[in-house]
């Protein structure tokens, strides 16, 4: 029985969950809803245009989470970025804008990692604080108005263009999770990162600098979080205070689902691909279903629990 | 007075000189000198919260100490992290940091020294795996791969781990913090083995035991720390139990 002990010593069960869960719940929806018109091109392309913002920042959230931290803020960051692209797109070109978005996504993530990583202020609370008063700042930026964008070139880069028929949000999607896997899985940086989740002070004494991980995770979760206002404000072709205010729970789940460990040290970006995939048919489904929207909450809310239950479960124990 | 000839200089490779420590009010060390040479053995003994430990991590840059001087081959440094210590080729098996639970063992091997191959200094992990094979089959610490997991291994298998990392990265000088305490007797052999062939490396060495059998057994001098204070140092050749431990318990 010796390939048995091995088989389950290198089938880690969490590591697939994710595309288990994929694969069943895409199978429920083509089946229940073949009529629907779940399965046709347009709609499943839809699914990943809709989830390209979400995915972005999971991807965000991975690095941050498996450096031992926790980014709460990055919906108000989200929607203060989006509304600073457009308010600045209103005189200036697009390319002020874009600089203008992730720049405050740059700077609020600085801000955050400053506390965190150089005042050892706990990440959970100092993000809280920071997700409450960045939704104000982006309330009281244009007084609840939402701003139009009316930039061609920006809503086309952003939003509803394309690339030899690739629609640029799925362009966009690729390429940060290729960017973002890469970086996780294949360099220096990336094992830093996730060796400071696991074990911060061996991490320390192999000569990491851990504050300046800290610092650095914080940021990328800004700047994810900032490029995803710019991908809403771009198909939505207008900013909002409300951009990003409701992604806090899905992209959670995605991370998590995706095979991340919300204590450090053990993370995956095409996990949290997946899982965000997830999230957006599952959302997609429920609509098509029929579902009130009380209903889709309840039932969502469901599917989070048994997913994350089931991916958090240690074997070990 | 052993006599050894040192390559070029006549420094000891490490002199530490009126080291103090306090961590807030409380004084962890005191007054602390003490010189290593070359493929030396000194061995630092004392009871629980003597400051062994604290002395080691001042001397692998982990903690500053509050005054005092540390120099390396004749030189003063200060190293800022723990970094600055390595590249100088001090190695430490700390007792209480040691390795990341979730990682392989060859990430472990590596960590914050990756090797990376390519124009965009990519990870090289089938290398640093295959390096990470030799050194554990030259060391015969008996691990199921290099891709294993720290957390399913064994203690001992662990404690193989981070010496064989240590000896591996060592260049001058090891510190050894109770590196046998969590170990088998046979694994406490090999550990022993390892230390001594280090010493055939030239490389000086301070190691932290409470077992006064294996201090006897591997070490050229003792150092005997209480509470703080450094009460002597010993040739081992010319001391016996019945004196170390009065002089650690302060009693006879
Ligand atoms: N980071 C720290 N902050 C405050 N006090 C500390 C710290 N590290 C050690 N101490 C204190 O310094 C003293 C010496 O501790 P140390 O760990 O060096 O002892 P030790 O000789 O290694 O003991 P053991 O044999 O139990 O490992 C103890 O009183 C301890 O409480
Ligand atoms: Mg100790």
């Amino acid at each position: 029985m010796d390939w048995l002990r091995s088989a389950r010593q290198t089938f880690d069960l969490q590591q697939y969950v994710v595309y288990l869960g994929f694969l069943a719940i895409f199978l429920f929806f083509a089946i229940t809803l073949s009529d629907d018109g779940f399965l046709t091109t347009r709609n499943l392309s839809n699914i990943v245009l809709q989830t390209a913002p979400a995915t972005i920042m999971a991807i965000g959230f991975v690095f941050v989470l498996s450096a031992g931290e926790i980014d709460l803020s990055f919906g108000s960051i989200v929607a203060v970025s989006a509304l600073s692209g457009a308010v600045v797109m209103q005189d200036y070109p697009m390319v002020a804008g874009i600089a203008a978005g992730l720049g405050v996504g740059l700077a609020i993530g600085w801000f955050n990692g400053f506390l965190v990583a150089y005042l050892r202020l706990p990440s959970f609370l100092v993000t809280l604080a920071t997700l409450g008063l960045f939704a104000g700042v982006a309330r009281s930026m244009t007084d609840l108005r939402s701003i139009p964008v009316i930039n061609d070139a920006f809503t086309g880069f952003f939003g509803s263009g394309s690339l030899f028929g690739i629609p640029s949000l799925i362009l966009w999607t690729i390429g940060a999770v290729v960017v973002g896997h890469v970086v996780y899985r294949e360099t220096r940086f990336g094992a830093h990162v996730i060796a400071t989740g696991d074990n911060a002070g061996a991490a320390q004494v192999s000569g990491i600098k851990v504050p300046r991980i800290r610092l650095a995770v914080l940021m990328i979760s800004g700047g994810c979080a900032g490029l995803a206002g710019l991908l809403y404000a771009g198909r939505l072709q207008a900013a909002r205070y409300t951009l990003g205010e409701s992604d806090l729970m899905t992209v959670i789940a995605a991370v998590i689902v995706g095979g991340t460990a919300l204590n450090g040290g053990k993370g995956s970006v095409i996990g949290a691909l997946v899982g965000s995939l997830l999230m957006g048919m599952l959302n997609n489904g429920l609509i098509l279903m029929g579902l009130s929207v009380s209903d889709q909450m309840i039932v969502r809310g469901l599917i989070i629990l048994i997913a994350v239950a089931i991916s958090l479960r240690d074997p070990a124990r | 007075m052993k006599t050894t000839v040192h390559g070029g200089s006549d420094a000891p490779v490490l002199a530490l000189d009126n080291i103090h420590k306090a961590f807030g009010g409380v004084v962890a060390v005191e007054d602390f000198s003490l010189e290593l040479r070359a493929g030396e053995i000194v061995a630092l003994v004392g009871d629980n919260g003597a400051g062994k430990s604290t002395l080691v991590k001042m001397i692998s840059g982990v903690h500053a100490p509050s005054s005092g001087t540390i120099r390396l081959d004749g030189e003063a440094v200060s190293f800022s992290d723990a970094s600055v210590a390595r590249a100088h080729g001090i190695e430490v098996v700390y007792q209480d940091l040691a390795l990341a639970d979730q990682q392989p063992v060859y990430m472990n091997m590596f960590l914050g020294r990756e090797t990376v191959r390519g124009p965009l200094n990519l990870l090289d992990r089938k290398a640093m795996m295959r390096e990470t094979q030799a050194l554990v089959d030259e060391l015969d610490v008996r691990i199921p791969s290099a891709k294993a997991i720290i957390r399913d291994l064994s203690g001992g298998q662990r404690q193989g781990v981070a010496i064989a990392r240590a000896t591996h990265w060592a260049r001058k000088l090891i510190l050894l913090d109770e590196p046998t305490a969590a170990l088998g007797v046979a694994e406490t052999a090999k550990v022993e083995d390892i230390v001594r062939t280090l010493r055939e490396r030239n490389i000086a060495i301070l190691i932290i035991s409470h077992s006064l059998d294996q201090v006897f057994r591997l070490s050229d001098r003792i150092c005997v720390l209480r509470r703080g204070i450094q009460i002597g140092v010993r040739e081992t050749a010319k001391t016996d139990k019945n004196e170390i431990v009065s002089m650690i318990t302060g009693v006879g």
